[in-house]
């Protein structure tokens, strides 16, 4: 296997090819990440499938200018001017007919992609097997693209990703807020187009490496896949362009080396295995993080749930009760909450390990020295907010303890100050609670 | 100078669809002035700043800013749209927003230097957001946003500012702390006009109000203006005799079409 790939490079020819579909899967994911912010992505499809009578009908008026029926510049270009047509026609339809994008969208699509099914129909029947060349475009033809076609595809590829650095900040302020882009000035219009027409460029130098149908991928799955790892916007271009760029190497170097793969259909598949580890893993929104995340914070909340339960069993004996004797039993803490034996044991026992509790020899659970400390403040912060409900939100003092305690383990220090200077309770002791404490008598 | 007033309207209609959202509006704010623009849900307060702006095209009418139109007076004019009508999930944090605020005065191709990351940065601090500022915009509570947003404004140092329902869904405090920066902003001598919902607050609020409902109820002093009278005429029977005459003329138009979705 590997063997064969190194024996891919070898040939001049796949090296260029190669540059140019890396090359274009790199400007395909930058670009797309504006597109997914503009909320644009699908018009892509729309305005790739609108590319195809525009080749069709290059092909069959090239002759006549004096150039080979499969000229590419001429039929890339025919493929531009149809996709820009399509993309303005959808624009057109929804101001004139009033009718929504997305059904726009799908209008434009369908009857473009049909007319120029129609005119693949025709070509054949003019000329004999005249068509098969031109099929190359609906579903990507990698394995019989010169190196000239790849050297176009670099050159708009890096044109494109030069575009994305000249106008980096207005774009960013279109997809945004294009009215405050509007109110400042900036020609909001214009910047639309530009990205637009970036998107369709784009389009047509891929039609050729991964074919019409799939064009869309290019343009959406980096970008998506990036947005699960970062939430700043140098870090997603970078990324998308990445996963783009990266995919579609993988993609074109998998189906070189088997014939019978179609290159467009790897590439989206490999740049999909990239969106399905992002998905599960991606470090801001991946699937695997919110999970740790929320049983961390249970996790937490479950351990300061026993802190509390400790203290408030003992707070009236004392502000600092004689650590050995205040004590209880497993049962006594089982009854307390809602906990089932086995968590509660398995808590315990990481809170022993963490040195806040302890356990006698008789069986029963008391605080450490760290860990009486740490309840205290806990207790604090909870009674602080019940206070500030019952204050400020009006909220009826039965009601306090279960809001309270949902919202004080996200207490961060800024909000407990302003809990303190609000309620006037600056020195550092633990209010009374403001409501009894449901199960406190009975131990 | 004082005699310019900083925003005139005269006789402004705006149309969706050949039905008249905004129906000859004249108005003229008091140099200096703190104005509230109130109407109901669809009167077209957010309309007629749009319009103003020249953001949506007006279908008559002139708007002029210290006596000259909008395109040459733009950089002395800030806006604040309505805090739902942007993403918030975007990748930004609350400073690359504030430094959008500059983005006219930086100009085309140019990047954000560190000078002008510095006067967003002090903008923050005005808004008392500059812990914030590089938190994401999505972790920001509604008032941090509204917060942000004003801060997005105020770098763009301007005379008159139009603020698209800054007080919408906002916590007490950052009402207050909002209120009190457009009382300092007035007392510098700049105007500021504010879509506005809640009406127990107009008095204490605003020195200069103006009720729309398509076209202008009341527009003057608050002392003078705002009363039982004008507010019923406003709010009161929503389908008035004009709307009914603006909804047939939709009609007759557009046979069977819902008349809006914009």
């Amino acid at each position: 296997m590997l063997a064969e790939f190194i024996d891919l490079f070898d040939s001049h020819n796949t090296r260029v090819v190669l540059t140019g579909v890396t090359l274009l899967g790199v400007c395909s994911g930058v670009i797309g990440v504006f597109l997914l912010l503009r909320r644009r992505s699908l018009m892509a499809d729309a305005t790739s499938h609108a590319t195809l009578p525009g080749i069709a009908l290059a092909f069959l008026v090239q002759p006549a200018f004096g150039f080979a029926p499969r000229f590419l510049p001429g039929l890339l270009l025919g493929a531009l001017i149809a996709g820009l047509l399509g993309m303005w026609t959808i624009q057109a339809i929804q101001k004139v007919g009033r009718i929504r994008e997305d059904a726009a969208m799908g209008i434009v699509l369908s009857v473009f992609y049909g007319f120029g099914i129609c005119l693949l129909g025709i070509i054949q029947t003019l000329e004999q097997g005249g068509a098969s060349g031109l099929k190359g475009f609906i579903f990507g033809k990698t394995a019989s693209m010169l190196a000239s076609d790849a050297q176009l595809i670099s050159v708009s590829a890096l044109l494109v990703i030069l575009m994305v650095f000249v106008f980096y900040k207005e774009w960013i302020l279109l997809c945004f807020d294009d009215d405050f882009a509007g109110s400042q000035g900036w020609p909001v219009t214009f910047l639309d187009g530009l990205l637009m027409g970036a998107v369709v460029v784009v389009t047509v130098i891929g039609l050729q490496a991964v074919g019409l149908i799939l064009m869309i991928a290019l343009l959406v799955v980096p970008p998506a896949a990036a947005r699960f790892w970062t939430d700043r916007m140098s870090r997603l271009l970078l990324l998308s362009g990445l996963f783009g760029g990266g995919g579609a190497f993988v993609g074109a170097m998998i189906s070189a080396s088997e014939a019978d793969l179609p290159a467009g259909a790897v590439i989206v598949l490999s740049q999909g295995v990239f969106f399905v580890i992002s998905m599960f893993f991606g470090r801001r929104r991946g699937l695997l993080g919110k999970v740790v995340r929320h049983q961390a914070l249970g996790w937490t909340v479950r351990k300061q749930h026993v802190l509390r339960t400790f203290y408030e069993a003992f707070e009236d004996k004392g502000v600092t009760p004689n650590l050995e004797r205040a004590r209880l039993s497993f049962e006594t803490l089982l009854k307390a909450r809602s906990w089932t034996r086995f968590r509660l044991g398995i808590m315990l026992w990481h809170m022993k390990w963490s040195g806040w509790v302890y356990r006698h020899p008789d069986g029963t659970w008391g605080l450490t020295r760290d860990g009486w400390p740490r309840a205290a403040r806990l207790v604090r912060n909870h009674r602080l907010w019940e206070l500030f409900l019952i204050h400020y939100a009006e909220i009826a003092p039965a009601q306090v303890d279960r809001g309270a305690d949902r919202i004080e383990h996200v207490l961060d220090p800024a909000v407990v100050d302003e809990l303190e200077r609000l309620l006037k309770e600056t020195d550092r002791g633990v209010p009374m609670s403001p409501h009894p404490i449901p199960w406190g008598e009975g131990i | 100078m004082s005699a310019v007033s900083p925003l005139r309207i005269d006789d402004l209609t705006v149309a969706y669809h050949r039905k008249p959202v905004l129906w000859d509006i004249d108005f003229s704010a008091n140099p200096g002035s703190l104005t509230g623009i109130l109407g109901p849900n669809g009167a077209g307060k957010s309309t007629l700043i749009k319009a103003c702006l020249g953001l949506i095209p007006k279908a008559s009418g002139r708007v002029l800013f210290f006596g000259q139109p909008y395109e040459t007076v733009r950089e002395r004019v800030g806006y604040v749209p309505q805090r739902e009508t942007v993403d918030w999930d975007f990748p930004v944090d609350a400073l690359d927003v504030v430094c959008m605020g500059l983005y006219g005065r930086i100009g085309w191709l140019r990047r954000v230097r560190r000078d002008h990351k510095l006067k967003a940065m002090e903008a923050l601090e005005q808004v008392g957001m500059a812990d914030f500022a590089h938190r994401q915009i999505r972790q920001l509570s509604g008032g941090q946003q509204q917060r942000v947003f004003l801060a997005r404004a105020l770098v763009q140092d301007a005379d008159l500012y139009f603020m698209d329902e800054p007080f919408a869904g906002v916590d007490a405090a950052t009402e207050h702390a909002i209120i009190e920066m457009l009382r300092s902003l007035r007392s510098q001598g700049r105007n500021i006009l504010v879509v506005h919902h809640d009406l127990q607050t107009v008095p204490a609020y605003f020195d200069q109000v103006m009720l729309i409902n398509t076209r202008v109820v009341a527009a003057g002093p608050t002392a003078e203006v705002f009363n039982n009278e004008n507010l019923r005429k406003t709010y009161g029977g929503r389908l008035t005799l004009l709307d009914q005459a603006t909804h047939a003329l939709a009609r007759r138009d557009q046979p069977g079409e819902p008349l809006e979705h914009i």
